[in-house]
């Protein structure tokens, strides 16, 4: 098992002079889900991106770090579109990772998690004749397979109907498990039934909301889990300072 | 099958208003020959007609296949290098300046009277068009993969290679759908400048002797050549992009 650290991240962060946050301070547990959630254009996208190592164009003044050291190669992102590659069948988009390093890439363990997430026998297939509910399930097989300590999850499953975005929340929360995750999402059901920890972020800065008690993934109709998502709806909906 | 059929009902659309034109204006047949003349001339040159035939098609293949070869292989190499765009490219687009055809005599003089100088001509007037519309589209490539790539660790060449040269392949077919239709005339302006063969030295001897049935003849054979040229290369690059 590969150790997963804690994140830090300090400071205030501009793109092409204008600010993107100021003076915001994250910690995110390690080997935890941690949810964040904010409106529009407060920046949640580009922390994602400061954890990738996607820093083009982009000034911190101020840290990102790993409890154990440096970030360089040991994130990787699952996005809401699920950017697979369409003239690659679901088995060489799951084994891009290893193509794109030059490495040899290692079938049998493609196989192992393409039955993990349930598309055993699609080995063969073009994305383009799966559905979004399938084509996800590929990405978050080729996330699996570059086996990264920490996970960035940008809004992964709010282009799925509703049962599908469901199936997709357990079956992510049950094969990221003991990694460190952070999920930055609209949906406060969402946090609510996967965040070990949930952040809102303002513009005022990020606080911490009490999740709800039980294991994650939480049952959708726990009482604990709906009272958290209505408090955090009206959390949301306050306004800014 | 719809397609032919719309294709040969145009052909003879235009034939039957040929005809038309010939007969209400009795013009002299030097000036414009008749169909049924043109067709009997086609039928009676055939031999000739395919000897001369067969060396532009050479030509324009050659020229096709280098001149593919030739502007994939530069529009990578720039869309890999900062540097090479910045020293090169200036100097590809002003080489656009020089119209292609001022050349054809140069070129004659540089590779001879031969096949040479047409493969060069056809090969330089399709190697911006493929160059160009190759390069922009391995310049456009969608920046999410781009950032996925490098999240997962990607060296630039092996981006390159596994990414962007696939992405940007309809770009590249685009460029060799206008290839295929530029190329024989890059090989005719070759013959016109200077050949003892192919339909270009062909036309231009029919010409010079009055013999504008022949003329059309050879122009029809040629204009069949670039249809068919340019209906494989369309089916090959939508193979390839499929």
């Amino acid at each position: 098992m590969v150790h997963a650290p804690a994140l830090t991240l300090t400071g205030t962060a501009s793109f092409g002079g204008e600010t993107v946050f100021r003076d915001i301070r994250l910690n995110i547990a390690g080997g935890q889900w941690t949810c964040l959630l904010g409106a529009s254009g407060i920046g949640k996208s580009t922390i994602l991106k400061i954890f990738a190592g996607l820093t083009d164009g982009l000034e911190l003044d101020g840290t990102a770090s790993a409890a154990d050291g440096g970030l360089k190669g040991r994130a990787t992102l699952l996005a809401q579109n699920d950017m697979l590659f369409p003239w690659l069948n679901v088995q060489n988009n799951v084994l891009l990772g290893a193509r794109l390093r030059g490495e040899r890439p290692n079938k049998a363990r493609s196989q192992e998690i393409l039955t993990k997430v349930g598309l055993v026998g699609k080995a063969d297939t073009k994305p383009n004749m799966l559905s979004g509910g399938q084509r996800q399930r590929v990405a978050l097989a080729r996330t699996l397979m570059e086996d990264r300590p920490i996970v960035l999850l940008d809004e992964p499953f709010s282009a799925l109907d509703a049962l599908t975005r469901i199936r997709m929340q357990d079956l992510t929360a049950e094969l990221l498990q003991n990694k460190t995750v952070l999920l930055v999402t609209h949906d406060p059901g969402e946090a609510a039934r996967l965040g070990h920890a949930i952040k809102v972020m303002t513009s005022s800065g990020i606080e911490d909301f009490n999740p709800p008690q039980g294991k994650v993934p939480r049952p959708i109709d726990d009482l604990d889990v709906l009272t958290t998502q209505a408090s955090l709806y009206s959390r949301l909906r306050e306004p800014t300072v | 099958m719809k397609k032919l059929v719309g294709f040969v009902a145009s052909a003879l659309v235009a034939l039957i208003v040929w005809q038309v034109v010939i007969t209400t204006t009795s013009l002299p047949r030097f000036i414009l020959p008749g169909p049924s003349l043109v067709g009997q001339t086609l039928w009676e040159n055939r031999l000739l007609l395919a000897e001369h035939a067969l060396i532009t098609i050479s030509e324009v293949i050659a020229g096709l296949v280098l001149g593919a070869c030739f502007g994939a292989f530069s529009a990578v190499f720039l869309a890999s290098s900062l540097v090479a765009r910045t020293l090169i490219g200036p100097i590809f687009v002003f080489s656009q300046a020089i119209p292609v055809f001022a050349l054809a005599p140069i070129l004659t003089l540089w590779f001879g009277y031969g096949l040479g100088s047409k493969i060069a001509m056809a090969l330089l007037i399709i190697y911006f068009p493929v160059t160009s519309s190759f390069f922009d589209a391995l310049m456009r490539t969608n920046r999410d993969w781009l950032d996925l790539a490098r999240i997962m660790g990607g060296s630039p060449m092996h981006i390159m290679w596994h990414i962007r040269i696939p992405a940007a392949l309809p770009g590249l077919a685009s460029g060799l759908r206008l290839a295929s239709v530029y190329a024989p005339i890059g090989a005719i302006i070759g013959e016109w400048v200077g050949a003892s063969k192919g339909l270009g030295y062909l036309m231009l001897l029919a010409n010079g002797r009055a013999k504008t049935d022949l003329m059309f003849a050879a122009l029809i054979v040629l204009a069949l050549f670039t249809i068919i040229l340019h209906a494989s290369v369309n089916k090959l690059a939508n193979k390839v992009v499929d």
